[in-house]
């Protein structure tokens, strides 16, 4: 099949400690950091939103791929907090890249799995040559409501990935599939500024079933084991249920730690699962095979397999890394990050 | 004077969306915003793509701008010297007003610039924060 030729991460710089807004929920910040299994989460500067997150990640991507932009012919960006109800982000993205005009795009919604569903597209319009490259995107700034258990962990950051020909690629996918069903355990209606979501519906039957039915199917479609792989990346809604989908499998702390990337900055939505494959392609050796999971409410996931080429080792310097935004970070107080998310003025 | 025009801004996307700027095709000289004549009297540019790397030249802190940039005050603007040449005024963020110094290293970044109102469009552009 198709294959990355190109990958980039962003995360915005502020962050807020779990302290700060148990204070404010007037609850016991242990407990919770426990239960949850992170510790702060990323917050979008005031200027910041889905599409300059995007757009970061995509210049990364752009750098480490090499490429002339007029060349890419697809564009999509997966997000749940499109900043227009009506107006493409991708448009907007692509243009800041200097894509030109010939190239086709849409913006895509499927709770936190809309990004990874736009890299089977991609691999499906550049291995029918209708594309030489596309642009995948998933990014978020997830929105929580003041005093909902979702605040300690809904955040921001993005990943992108340029899709090419597999004799280009620093990692083949080499091989996708997707388990999706009518589930209801997450949704926002049409106008509401906050998600709902049905408590602890959205493990067993929701997050589980899917994780672990698409990882099944693939294991089974490629024939290969878990064992086979170097990294394991799972989506990452908390810290606990990634782990809990490890234990499943048997997938040891060696695979799954390095994309635990939820434990630093909490769960970036449709830029979850694709920012933990950019932390461990951002790591990878050539011949390091990786399994990636993503989740979206609704419910569904995809399942990617993939192996690293040699081109990856002088790629991975060609832009900043993962850990690079990590690293870079400023603490807020509630009302700073109140004033960040709108919810003050 | 601070002019809200949706139309206006999209006539500056590829400057302000990718730095772009232009360059004497007699002397060289480099300049972000167009000129009609250079200042060696030339009247013919070419156009140019700048890498987004630069100095700070000068810097402050604006606590009452544009009402359009409320919900982002206080914020800091700064000249800056692109590494080609060229000279730009811009918004520099992800840094503290205290911890900016003249001399130290920028990099370019796409961010938001404000929203025409509740209902209107979001302007985006070309900002810079310090190097990392
Ligand atoms: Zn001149």
């Amino acid at each position: 099949m198709a294959g990355i030729i190109g990958f980039g991460a962003y995360i915005p710089k502020y962050r807020i400690k779990a302290e700060e807004i148990a204070a404010v929920q007037n609850a016991n910040a242990e407990a919770i950091k426990r239960g949850l299994g992170l510790t702060e989460k990323s917050v979008p500067g005031k200027d910041e939103d889905t599409i300059t997150i995007s757009v970061e990640a995509a210049r990364n991507a752009l750098a480490r791929a090499e490429i002339n932009p007029r060349e890419i012919g697809a564009v999509y960006v997966g997000s749940e907090s499109h900043p227009y109800a009506v107006k493409p982000s991708s448009a907007i993205v692509a243009e800041s890249l200097g894509v030109g005009n010939d190239y086709t795009a849409v913006d895509t919604e499927f709770a936190c799995k809309a990004g990874s569903a736009t890299i089977q597209i991609n691999a499906g319009l550049v291995d029918s040559k209708m594309v030489r490259y596309g642009l995948s995107i998933g990014a978020d700034t997830s929105q929580a409501e003041p005093g909902n258990a979702l605040e300690y962990s809904a955040a921001a950051g993005g990943a992108a990935f340029i899709i090419g020909p597999n004799e280009e690629a620093l990692a083949i996918i080499d091989s996708t599939c997707s388990f999706t069903s009518d589930t209801p355990d997450f949704w926002r209606r049409a106008m509401q500024p906050y998600p709902s979501h049905a408590g602890r519906f959205t493990g067993e039957p929701a997050y589980f079933k899917h994780v672990v039915g698409a990882t099944k199917m693939l294991l089974e479609k490629t024939n290969t084991k878990i064992e086979d792989y170097t990294y394991v990346v799972f989506h990452m809604p908390n810290g606990k249920f990634p782990m809990n989908a490890a234990k499943i499998f048997g997938v040891t702390k060696e695979q799954i730690e390095p994309g635990l990337i939820v434990t630093k900055i909490g769960n970036t939505y449709s830029g979850s699962s694709l920012l933990g494959l950019a932390c461990v392609l951002d790591i990878a050796k050539p011949g390091d095979k990786i399994l990636m999971t993503s989740y979206g409410s609704g419910s569904g996931s995809d399942s990617f397999a993939l192996t690293v080429t040699e081109k990856m080792v002088e790629a991975q310097d060609r832009a900043k890394k993962t850990q690079d935004y990590v690293d870079r970070k400023e603490y807020l107080t509630y009302p700073q990050y109140a004033k960040h998310m709108e919810t003050i003025h | 004077m601070f002019r809200d025009s949706s139309i206006i801004r999209w006539r500056n996307y590829s400057d302000r969306y990718m730095l772009e700027g232009y360059e004497c095709t007699n002397c060289g000289k480099k300049y972000f915003e167009k000129k009609g004549m250079c200042v060696c009297g030339s009247l013919d540019f070419n156009n140019l793509s700048f890498c987004g790397k630069g100095k700070i030249v000068s810097f402050t802190k604006i606590h009452s701008g544009p009402e359009v940039f409320q919900e982002q005050t206080p914020y800091c603007v700064g000249i800056i010297d692109l590494d080609e040449g060229a000279r730009i005024t811009a918004q520099i963020i992800d840094s503290k007003y205290k911890d900016l110094s003249i001399g130290q290293e920028v990099e370019a970044v796409f961010r938001k610039f404000y929203k025409s109102g509740e209902k209107g469009v979001i302007h985006y552009g070309t900002k810079f924060r310090p190097k990392f």
